[in-house]
């Protein structure tokens, strides 16, 4: 392994300073990531989203961002100024959201928002753009391009919505795609059909792939690796199809709690917290 | 003491109503006291009320309408230190014995409108059918009218002076409360506890009075004290043009019309109760605002 | 919001009648709402103590005269007969005749209401052109400096006389300073110079390059219009703070700094598309309101145009004039404010293709 890993990160720490004192949403979290997909897993409020923010330096103000090392292929991230930044953002690593409702601009039409992520890094006419868009569009396997290109948000369904939101995030050919929870707030026959299309292009390009869920269940089945976040810190780290074998007794608590087909159980435990783990 | 009584306030749990309501006031109060912005306000609007309750006593017992022709347009001293009018009147007398007019003004266009506005929007909201369209219709025309103009108009059919003045006012700023009365109220209607009145054989009136109309008033208030700003500068405007208080009564609209002419040589006589105009409408906004930000923090 | 998870774009059909039946909708609000105008000012005309006869004839008519003109008037008739008749005149152009200068109150307006019109414009641009920036850096800069400034100079125009602050303006730029010109739209000395076309002196001195009128005019202009825009740019400012601080909590502001946007970048590219359609109301608005400024703007400055006119007619209890007057700036307030509505339904894409 000559080349250094897409994603290095040790000791991350985020926090939001509030009336109470510090509030912190991510402590010392490491760990790296290759050309791989790596899930995180956690319920709402462990930090996961976070560290997908703090990755792409959007920590909303007035959070605090301190790291030992983040780096992204050997850049080192933390010493970047705003405009490293945004030469980095979207070219070479992007985001997919969780609702295209809210994450795709309701007055813009769709074609435009999709050029204007390949127009932003690379110099290109008008019409190249459009032929780039065009093409992503297809390749999230939507039939009509030439005719969503012209539709707004609010004209799409959901499942088009969060095509449309991939191949926008997506163009400018980055190295890692976070998807934080990109399927939640879709229907259950359309979340397959998403993770499908997700899957293929991460394969096809060789991208490293974060995918933030609290779904146990979509995450096992579509990651090589998972980090389990509790409380801001990973708790866990193991292999997907190795989590029968998880150690944390949070991890072995959710597992339990998830409800499965293969067994039959009367009644879904709750996951009974201990204090210990926060410590 | 003050330590339990404080905890008793803030508690999250009140175990009656009374302790509910009265620690609602006490964290909106500390809300706004705490706010620099609304605190400047809340004092101003404080002072307006003393020194319209104690003018004479804070006028120094000068009249405001005492004239000195040998003193006309006497610039500010220390005899008299707002300066004098055209007539050598005493222009910090009649500032100070403004500010009761200005009261009286406000007050009573809040008297007239608050009451107006509620009837139409419960009436409105509850009644629903053909007369919520006939008094919302009848309510967005005034509301598309403008609201000087339409007052200028009012006004010069019922002839000057104050009474006028604030029949004029309250007929073009009554809409905007029909409209928040009727959307609390359609709201108000449609929840389960109005229901309930409902099936224990409330007539509609009783329900009116009795929930809905005490349920819309703070949004009203609200609206209110937002609102006495724009009020006391339509009052000032007519005033100005000599629609409002008639002389010799001293109103602040009327006096900075009176120093119109002598403004380039003596401007203490137009500028002072303009100052005053300011100052008290920038209290009421401020504290409006406050008032704004503590009840509905989404628009802060 | 209705519709199921299949494409709605697609289908989305009948825009042509959506269009057609929001139009006619909004010619009947247009329709009512100038009946409601029209029964308010009927009502202040027939409310006032002033014998209407009387006005008309003078006070030395003779029995006989008076007799006949009441009856021309058609004041023995019932009152809503009466309205009709007043509505019938009012489609035709008669707004009846103005006492104080014996002519049409018609003609009147038209010559007035250029010169009110000007005021109004200038000032409305003054407050777009800083106002909107700098409710848009408040906004996106919420709880700092640029944020707190905006808001107390926002907060200055909102407490402000504005007939008091025209006294103190002539005063500083006119009597201190002499950075401006006087009262008045015109120094005497280029009075007549130009020919009145548009009877907006600024297009009209163009016209001709008269280039000396043209800067005595701007001169006569600036502070009236400066000031009135004052109060445009407090409005403007305080809305496109609040639509810029709603804009910037969403989603897709986000989206676009992961796509690379600069902060400004997707203030500018995304949340100000976002808030442009409620925009045009505000300024329409805006523009509305300043028109009733005008009223006392213009008698401070002496400024010749429908504030003047109306107020110097009701000071000689000239009552058609004063209505006229108010029937022609509701309208224009009515016309403008239905206007913005309809802009705001065509320009939005999600009502125009619902």
């Amino acid at each position: 392994m000559s080349e250094p890993p897409l994603i290095e990160v040790e000791d991350l720490n985020v926090s939001f300073p509030g009336r109470g004192g510090l509030t912190r949403a991510v402590r010392g979290a490491s760990f790296s990531l290759g050309r791989e997909r790596l899930g995180i897993v956690g319920e709402s409020g462990s930090g996961k989203s976070t560290t997908g923010w703090a990755l792409l330096g959007l920590v909303p103000r007035p959070g605090i961002v301190t790291a030992r090392r983040m780096s992204l292929s050997g850049t080192d991230l933390l010493s970047l100024g705003e405009s490293d930044w945004q030469s980095l953002r979207g070219r070479r690593m992007s985001m997919v959201m969780q609702d295209p409702k809210y994450s795709l601009n309701p007055v813009l039409r769709v074609g435009r928002q999709i050029q204007e992520t390949y127009r932003l890094h690379h110099r290109s006419s008008a019409a190249e753009a459009r032929r780039h868009a065009l093409a992503m569009l297809e390749a999230v396997r939507i039939r009509d391009a030439d005719q969503v290109f012209h539709l707004y948000p609010h004209q799409l369904s959901g499942g088009m919505g969060q095509r449309v939101m991939i191949a926008m995030m997506l163009i400018a050919e980055p190295d890692l795609l976070i998807a934080d929870e990109p399927t939640s707030a879709l229907d259950v026959t359309v979340q397959n059909q998403v993770l499908r299309i997700l899957d293929d292009l991460v394969t096809v390009r060789g991208m490293g792939l974060i995918f933030i869920s609290h779904n146990l269940t979509i995450v096992s089945s579509f990651c090589d690796r998972v980090l389990v976040m509790y409380g801001g810190r990973i708790v866990e780290e193991c292999k997907a199809d190795e989590l029968d074998r998880a150690k944390h007794p949070y991890t072995r608590a959710l597992i339990r709690a998830a409800p499965s087909l293969a067994s039959y159980q009367p009644e879904l435990s709750v996951v009974v917290r201990d204090p210990e783990w926060l410590a | 003491m003050t330590g339990s009584l404080r905890q008793w306030l803030a508690s999250d749990q009140p175990a009656s109503r009374r302790q509910a309501v009265l620690g609602n006031l006490a964290r909106g109060a500390k809300a706004i006291i705490t706010n620099p912005a609304a605190l400047t306000g809340l004092l101003i609007v404080i002072a307006l009320l003393i020194v319209a309750l104690f003018a004479p006593l804070i006028a120094g017992r000068i009249s405001p309408i005492a004239q000195d022709l040998a003193a006309r347009l006497a610039p500010p001293s220390s005899a008299h230190w707002f300066g004098t009018d055209e007539l050598g009147r005493d222009i910090y007398a009649r500032t100070v014995h403004g500010a009761r007019v200005t009261l009286t003004i406000v007050m009573l266009v809040a008297v007239f409108v608050a009451p107006i506005g509620l009837a139409v929007g419960t009436a409105a909201g509850y009644l629903g059918g053909w007369v919520d369209a006939l008094l919302m219709r009848i309510t967005d025309i005034f509301l598309a009218f403008p609201r000087l103009v339409l007052a200028l108009a009012f006004a010069a059919a019922l002839g000057p002076g104050i009474e006028n003045a604030v029949i004029a006012i309250s007929l073009t700023a009554w809409p905007p409360y029909a409209r928040i009365a009727r959307a609390e109220t359609v709201t108000i209607a449609r929840s389960d506890f109005i229901a309930a009145v409902v099936l224990q054989g409330a007539a509609s009136a009783r329900i009116l009075f009795r929930h809905i109309v005490p349920l819309c008033l703070s949004s009203v208030i609200v609206r209110l004290t937002l609102d006495m700003a724009g009020i006391i500068l339509t009052a000032a405007g007519l005033g100005f043009l000599g629609l409002g208080a008639q002389p010799p009564t001293a109103e602040w609209g009327a006096m900075v019309s009176s120093g119109r002419d002598v403004i380039l040589d003596q401007w203490w006589v137009a500028t002072i109760p303009g100052l005053a105009i300011f100052i008290v409408s920038l209290g009421f906004n401020l504290l409006g605002d406050g008032l704004r930000d503590v009840l509905d923090p989404k628009n802060a | 919001m209705a519709g199921g998870t299949e494409m709605k774009g697609l289908a989305a059909g009948r825009p042509a009648f959506a269009v057609v039946r929001r139009f006619a909708a909004f010619l009947g609000s247009l329709l009512l709402t100038f009946l409601g105008l029209t029964a308010v000012t009927f009502g202040i005309g027939r409310f006032i103590p002033v014998d209407p006869v009387l006005a008309v004839v003078g006070d030395h008519a003779t029995r006989a005269v008076y007799d006949k003109t009441y009856l021309a008037m058609g004041l023995d008739r019932p009152v809503p007969v009466q309205y009709l008749i007043y509505l019938r005149k009012l489609v035709s152009g008669d707004f009846g005749q103005s006492v104080m200068t014996s002519r049409p109150v018609l003609s009147d307006l038209m010559q007035f209401f250029p010169a009110t019109f000007e005021l109004a414009t200038i000032a409305t641009l003054i407050g777009v052109i800083i106002g909107v920036p700098a409710g848009v850096t408040a906004g996106a800069l919420k709880g700092r400096w640029p944020d707190h400034l905006v808001r107390i100079v926002g907060l200055f125009g909102y407490s402000m006389p504005v007939f008091w602050l025209g006294l103190v303006g002539l005063f500083v730029f006119y009597g201190k300073l002499g950075w401006v010109s006087g009262p008045g739209r015109l120094d005497v000395a280029y009075d007549d110079i130009v020919t009145s076309r548009t009877g907006i002196i600024l297009v009209d001195s163009l016209i001709e390059g008269e280039w000396a009128v043209f800067r005595n005019a701007i001169a006569h202009l600036i502070l009236p219009a400066g000031i009135l825009g004052y109060f445009s740019l407090a409005y403007i400012a305080r809305m496109t703070r609040s639509f810029m601080i709603e804009q910037l909590s969403q989603e897709y502001v986000v989206a676009a700094r992961v796509k690379g946007r600069s902060f400004w970048g997707a203030v500018w590219h995304h949340a100000f598309p976002n808030i442009m359609v409620a925009l045009i109301t505000v300024i329409g608005l805006s523009y509305a309101s300043l028109l009733e400024g005008a009223v006392l703007t213009e008698t401070v400055f002496a400024w010749p145009g429908l504030g003047l006119y109306i107020t110097h007619s009701l000071f000689n209890a000239d009552m058609n004039a004063v209505l006229g007057g108010t029937l022609m700036v509701g309208a224009v307030f009515i016309g403008v404010n239905l206007l913005c509505d309809l802009l705001y339904k065509i320009f939005d894409p999600r009502l125009r293709t619902q």
